[in-house]
């Protein structure tokens, strides 16, 4: 277990980098983990974190990529809604990197 | 006072809360634990374990109903719903426990 | 032939008590990548699963019962309770999850795939199943 500094407040995570706690959470947890991605966070990126937030707050998991896509192409618009896209935006993979800028844990069956 | 019972088996998959009634004295608390509190429902097939045993106080633990979706007018009359302090009590107020698993 | 096989999970104990049921679900979730036809069966105390109005934050374990409303997103189509053990149970389907599905291609919706069978249909759904994964 780590820590990443968000505002002043040392934040548990696992070894992978997820929060510990989802309900440590706050906007500026995505930023701070952007940033040391070398990221720059823009308003897709913001779309596709909020997605996975509304999910997880509806169904308590973190969506599969497959499901992931699907559902980000319904909500979002059929151009958002392939690997293409969210790889694009994420490039350590849209379900690992995502969820984890989300304060989700890892997605069941994520390889 | 008599001993507390403790059920922490479904009723429909073992028959602990039926052994645990059984074989308890007069005056016993039996509380249902875990999936044991789906012995507290009313209008089941297992109902009348509970609802037509006399002599004895039924208890069933609110976190563990609460956990199951179980809504506190699907419990049968005179079950009383405890939190854990109230486990506690229980526990402190008997002679002893015993657990029927 | 088909390479598609019929998988049906057989659910028969109720959650939170055993790990049985979340790791029954988390099979189908891990499995619903291999494009298989997968239905899910709630016998016995396997229908106190899909009770709604769940609420662990009194026992510090997962709450997982809303999870079972996302499955059509995951490809199973089907999700059939037993009349029998619903009825001994004082159930009726007004206390469980309802559980929607579409197919993202053609759009074909249905509202809610949770569907209660008797006996004979359960046995012989189980029978035309290729495998049966029984938690």
């Amino acid at each position: 277990m780590g820590t990443i500094n968000v505002n002043g407040k040392e934040l548990e995570v696992d070894e992978e980098g997820y929060l510990a706690n989802i309900n440590d959470w706050e906007p500026a947890v995505a930023e701070v983990m952007a940033k040391e991605d070398g990221l720059e966070l823009t308003d897709e990126h913001w779309d596709i974190i909020n997605f996975l937030r509304d999910y997880y707050e509806e169904y308590q998991i973190a969506p599969a990529v497959r499901v992931l896509t699907k559902a980000v192409g319904k909500k979002l618009g059929k151009d958002k809604g392939n690997s293409k896209y969210l790889y694009g935006l994420f490039p350590y993979g849209p379900g690992k990197q995502a969820c984890r800028y989300a304060g989700l844990p890892k997605p069941t069956g994520c390889v | 006072m008599a001993d507390l019972y403790t059920v922490n088996k479904s009723p429909f998959e073992k028959n602990s809360l039926e052994d645990a009634i059984r074989f308890s004295t007069e005056g016993a608390a039996i509380l249902l634990i875990e999936d044991g509190v789906y012995g507290a429902m009313a209008g089941t097939a297992v109902s009348d374990l509970v609802a037509n045993t006399t002599g004895r106080k039924f208890y069933a633990l609110r976190p563990d109903l609460k956990a199951r979706g179980i809504a506190e007018d699907r419990l049968i009359d005179g079950v009383e719903l405890v939190d854990y302090a109230g486990f506690v009590d229980l526990v402190a107020e008997c002679d002893k426990v015993q657990a029927w698993l | 032939m088909s390479d598609v096989k019929k998988f049906m999970y057989l659910n028969r104990r109720a959650p939170y008590g055993t790990i049985y049921a979340w790791e029954s679900l988390e099979v189908v979730l891990i499995g619903a990548a291999f494009d298989q036809e997968v239905s899910l069966m709630f016998v016995d105390d396997g229908v106190f699963q899909l009770v709604k109005g769940s609420d662990t934050s009194e026992l510090d374990m997962k709450n997982f019962t809303p999870t079972y409303r996302t499955l059509g997103d995951y490809g199973v189509r089907h999700m059939y309770v037993d009349k029998a053990s619903l009825e001994a149970r004082g159930l009726t389907q007004d206390d469980l999850v309802e559980v929607a599905w579409e197919d993202w291609e053609t759009e074909e919706e249905v509202d809610n795939i949770v569907e209660i069978v008797d006996s004979e249909q359960i046995a012989k759904l189980l029978a035309e199943s290729d495998v049966v994964f029984s938690f």
